[in-house]
């Protein structure tokens, strides 16, 4: 049955394999069959009926034209989609088609980019012989990132489709009938999903457009220039599309093996930040508590004059994992250079002690592509949706072919696909982790020997590690550590863990980097005991807690903004604000930084650099600045060189960031993404088992200082909520009602939220999100916190 | 993967299905749902809005779809999609009994138009309202499939065929 057959289309003859349908074979092939309601990545709906073509099987035509999107070929099949009767059907098609579609096309933000337009140009008649009214519908509110205009719908179900089958949620739906048939949600209400953006693109008309960038700018107005999304671990491949110095929107471009078709809403609105009030335009220095502007070399030279004087050992350098490779690379190449070891991009971690034994260059342990070919996943610590929308969307379609998808997390989850969730609380997960080992009749080694002694595997238990058993005599069976593991107390536990069950189930460990560029900082060597080429550093510096748990004189901000980039704000805000010099490059202002700052370099944010990301499959992917930075702001790797040659540190000769980049790929040449572990650690848990946890999930546009700043994004429903989610029991112990406000503790630190009671926490667990506004003050993401009533 | 074979919801964080509608109800949908492959719940949509219809005095709310949705599993927009297609459901309140005349071609050709005015202007409703009494809610319905008696008239649930305005109104008398 596999295989090939050949068919003739148009006379020429094609290689097909058996069950595809005939325009998946002429798409294949460069020949253009009209249509609206078929995609590639959506199941066949057939329902607007413009791919009519003339077919016959072994000398006998069919009686009447055929749906190209629903015809499986055959073999010795004949197609024309262009005789006189195929062009008949098309244009009848299409004279339905435009009987209740509106001529408002000037006004129309699809107009000029609209497979209606061009189809009915290419395979319409000129003249319409409708004459009596159209239909009107009612618009819908789908929430501030899709513009909806109905009456211009024309009934394909694209969108109606990828709810149902790529978002998992089925948001949008065709109600009523024939003439009232209408899309929408039926009952008023925002699209929540992560990926909802998609239906813009998937839109053949103008019935669903980008809210923010409705009315800016026509389609021909635009160039377009490719990119590379600056948030997760995934790299999804963009379009930007200018005018002028500006980034108007952007789109997906397709690139089977990392995003398909795809991009998150994230990857699709942050732009919107790039436009941001809080840009910083030029160099600033605080003096006497005000901010005046600095010209360049005047603070450069002032930057190097200053940390040329202090003492090696007294220099921190943070950097954002959503740097590019050459400015990590560069960052941590002034910081040697200058004596220092301490430089870190791990900002949300807390736990550093498996550092000696971490492996050499982590990473997603299989290709993005290959995830959806699991057999049995565990994932340990991830809110994924949140973290990794599309890699979310991967792991979906695993579970929907069968797989096993078990989660540890220290909260439920909604998702979009069927999985087994335990739930615990923080301390517990490792109990969780433990008992799956020991259900497997695993006795572990080192730190984690106690725990698996001490762990008693219940059913739930059992039935994952047999699911990641069968798999693993596969090799198809992964665990996955995503970013509430690397917050965790224990994470080098978690790993440890992670790799015993490993073991017994023969599966791959892999992790979730955190940001665009966590997996390239090992490749860079920002990180205090990797060095550039991912080559372990002799001496261990100081990571980013230490840097802040012993406060420095002299701090780096690379791309930072205080307040809700650390794991532990209120610790940071300490540190920073009793250093004696702290130097920020950063392409936003902020008050957090500007309350800490002596110096505020201006560099430019996504789209306006050149430079490389790595994703989670270590695939590095370069990209050109597609807009120049707004005003006197630079290219980071360009302050980085000038900074090192102010610094008279050599090897900073660079003419462009290509350079760099070179310089890196060689000393980067023989490197292999590899998970396995260098060692094995002595750890004790330092989580007492009992007793309250604040649990800090980063929501999904908190994430890094441009999408925080993307004003549509911000918008949406819980983007920016600042809440205690408690376990009602636990909140009638403490004598707090939902809606009530609570105060928050967690050592100095304190903040006030009002609470929110979930019967699905565990007891122990009050959920507190991170980065959203009135988190800056508290302390660790993943710790202990008191809640009282206010 | 087909939108019909792909699983419409993932799993629905657990609702108590034990306090919707009646026992009874619960135990003829659960009779209809037995007739399908259990991943198939979805298919005793139709007899499951008929049942909670009748329940409900002959009208749904939004409510009661939601809940329909919730037992059987849905995702409420694709029971939505159903109620709204089909012109037996109704989502707002109706009187004490539904008379639909069929509009479809043999009906209309036959004489259902004449009807349909008949009762415009005897009853003054229109389509689709109900009687100021309340005794019945008028409507319009698509093919009742029976053309060959044409035109015809749902009652209820009774079929009337080859009806003229006079007849029309003795069977309207007749109700309560």
């Amino acid at each position: 049955m596999t295989d090939k057959l050949s068919i003739e289309i148009d006379g020429r003859v094609c290689e097909a394999s058996p069950g595809e349908m005939i325009i998946a074979v002429a798409d294949r092939e460069g020949i253009a069959i009209p249509r609206f309601c078929y995609h590639k990545k959506l199941s066949i709906a057939a329902n607007c009926r413009m791919c009519l073509v003339e077919a016959e099987q072994g000398g006998r035509p069919f009686p009447k034209p055929v749906p190209a999107c629903a015809t499986p070929v055959a073999a010795g099949m004949k197609v024309l989609t262009r005789s006189p009767k195929a062009l008949e059907a098309q244009r009848g098609t299409m004279e339905f088609l435009l009987i209740n579609h509106p001529l408002d096309c000037p006004i129309c933000d699809q107009g000029g980019e609209c497979e209606l337009q061009d189809v009915a140009m290419g395979y319409g008649g000129d003249v319409s012989r409708y004459s009596e009214g159209k239909r009107v519908v009612k618009d819908e509110d789908l929430g501030p990132l899709v513009a909806t205009d109905m009456t211009r719908c024309i009934h394909c179900t694209r969108c109606v489709r990828f709810g149902a089958e790529i978002a998992g949620v089925r948001e949008l739906g065709a109600t009523g009938r024939g003439e009232d048939m209408r899309i929408g949600t039926f009952v008023a209400h925002t699209l929540t999903h992560e990926l909802s953006g998609n239906i813009i693109d998937l839109c053949p008309v103008g019935a669903l457009t980008s809210k923010p960038f409705r009315f800016k700018a026509r389609s021909w107005e635009l160039t377009q220039a490719e990119g590379i999304a600056p948030h997760d671990a995934v790299g999804s491949n963009l379009h930007l599309h200018l005018r002028g110095n500006q980034v108007m929107r952007v789109h997906p471009k397709d690139n089977e093996a990392v995003n398909e078709t795809w991009i998150s809403d994230r990857d699709r609105f942050s732009y919107e930040g790039l436009a941001s009030p809080d840009r910083l335009t030029e160099p600033m220095i605080k003096e006497d508590g005000a901010w005046r502007p600095i010209g360049w070399q005047d603070a450069l030279i002032r930057v190097a004059e200053r940390l040329k004087t202090a003492s090696a050992d007294q220099i921190g350098t943070l950097i954002a994992p959503t740097a590019t490779l050459e400015e990590m690379y560069l960052a941590q190449k002034l910081t040697r250079g200058l004596g220092a070891t301490a430089v870190d991009s791990r900002l949300r971690q807390q736990d550093f002690r498996g550092d000696a034994a971490d492996p050499p260059l982590p990473w997603l342990g299989v290709p993005i592509a290959e995830l959806e070919t699991r057999d049995a996943v565990l994932l340990i610590g991830s809110d994924i949706r949140q973290e990794q929308p599309l890699l979310a969307h991967r792991l979906r379609k695993a579970a929907l072919g069968g797989a096993g998808i078990v989660l540890v997390n220290p909260l439920p989850l909604e998702l979009t696909f069927p999985a087994q969730q335990l739930v615990t609380s923080a301390a517990g997960m490792l109990g969780e982790l433990a008992a799956i080992a020991k259900a497997l009749r695993k006795r572990g080694s080192g730190s984690v020997k106690d725990l698996i002694a001490q762990a008693n595997p219940t059913d739930r238990h059992t039935s994952a590690a047999e699911r990641l058993k069968a798999a693993g005599t596969e090799r198809s069976g992964l665990i996955l550590l995503g970013a509430l593991a690397a917050a965790h107390p224990d994470y080098t536990l978690l790993k440890a863990l992670a790799y015993v069950i490993a073991e017994a189930t023969g599966s791959t460990v892999g992790y979730l980097p955190l940001a665009a560029n966590s997996a390239g900082a090992y490749l860079a060597g920002a990180l205090p005991h990797v060095l550039p080429g991912a080559r372990p550093g002799e001496a261990i510096g100081a990571d980013a807690r230490a840097m802040l748990v012993t406060a420095r004189k002299a701090y780096v901000l690379w791309g930072v903004e205080p307040s809700y980039d650390f794991a532990n704000p209120s610790l940071a805000a300490t540190a920073l604000g009793s250093a004696d010099l702290v130097v920020a490059a950063t392409a936003f202002r902020a008050p957090s930084l500007e309350a800490v700052a002596d110096l505020m370099l201006p560099i430019a944010a996504f789209a306006e650099t050149s430079g490389t990301f790595v994703n989670a499959e270590g695939t590095w992917q370069r990209f050109q600045g597609a807009v120049a930075p707004p005003g006197e702001a630079r290219p980071g790797w360009k302050v980085l060189r000038v900074l090192g040659n102010l610094c008279d540190l050599p090897g900073f000769e660079y003419a462009d960031s290509g350079e760099i980049h070179q310089e890196l790929a060689t000393l980067c040449a023989e490197v292999r993404p590899d998970n396995a572990p260098r060692g094995d650690l002595k750890v004790e848990p330092s989580l007492a088992e009992a007793g309250l946890m604040r649990v800090g999930t980063l929501p999904i546009y908190r994430t890094d200082p441009l999408v925080r700043r993307a004003a549509a994004l911000q918008r949406t429903p819980g983007a920016d909520v600042f809440a205690v989610g408690l376990n009602p029991a636990l909140a009638a112990d403490v004598g707090l009602a939902d809606g009530e406000l609570a105060v928050i503790r967690q050592g100095k630190a304190e903040a006030r939220a009002a609470v929110v009671l979930d019967a699905a926490l565990p007891p122990d667990v009050a959920l507190i999100p991170s980065g959203v506004t009135g988190s800056e003050a508290l302390g660790e993401q993943i710790g202990p916190v008191a809640v009282a009533k206010a | 993967m087909s939108l019909r074979s792909a699983p419409l919801a993932v799993e629905a964080p657990e609702r108590a299905r034990d306090g919707l509608f009646t026992p009874e109800i619960r135990a003829q949908i659960d009779a209809h749902v037995a007739k399908y492959p259990p991943e198939w719940k979805q298919s005793a949509v139709m007899p499951a809005l008929t049942l909670v219809q009748e329940w409900n005095g002959g009208w749904l709310t939004r409510e009661l779809m939601d809940d329909v949705a919730a037992y059987l599993d849905m995702p409420p927009v694709a029971v939505y999609e159903v109620a709204t297609f089909y012109g037996m459901y109704d989502l707002e309140p109706v009187g004490r009994h539904k008379i639909g005349v069929c509009n479809s071609v043999s009906c209309l050709l036959c004489g259902s138009e004449d009807l349909i005015h008949h009762v415009e202007r005897k009853y003054g409703v229109r389509p689709g309202e109900t009687t100021a009494d309340g005794r019945f809610t008028f409507k319009e319905v698509e093919c009742l499939g029976a053309c060959r008696h044409a035109p015809a008239v749902l009652v209820g649930k009774t079929y009337h065929e080859c009806l003229t305005p006079e007849a029309l109104d003795k069977l309207i008398e007749e109700l309560d």
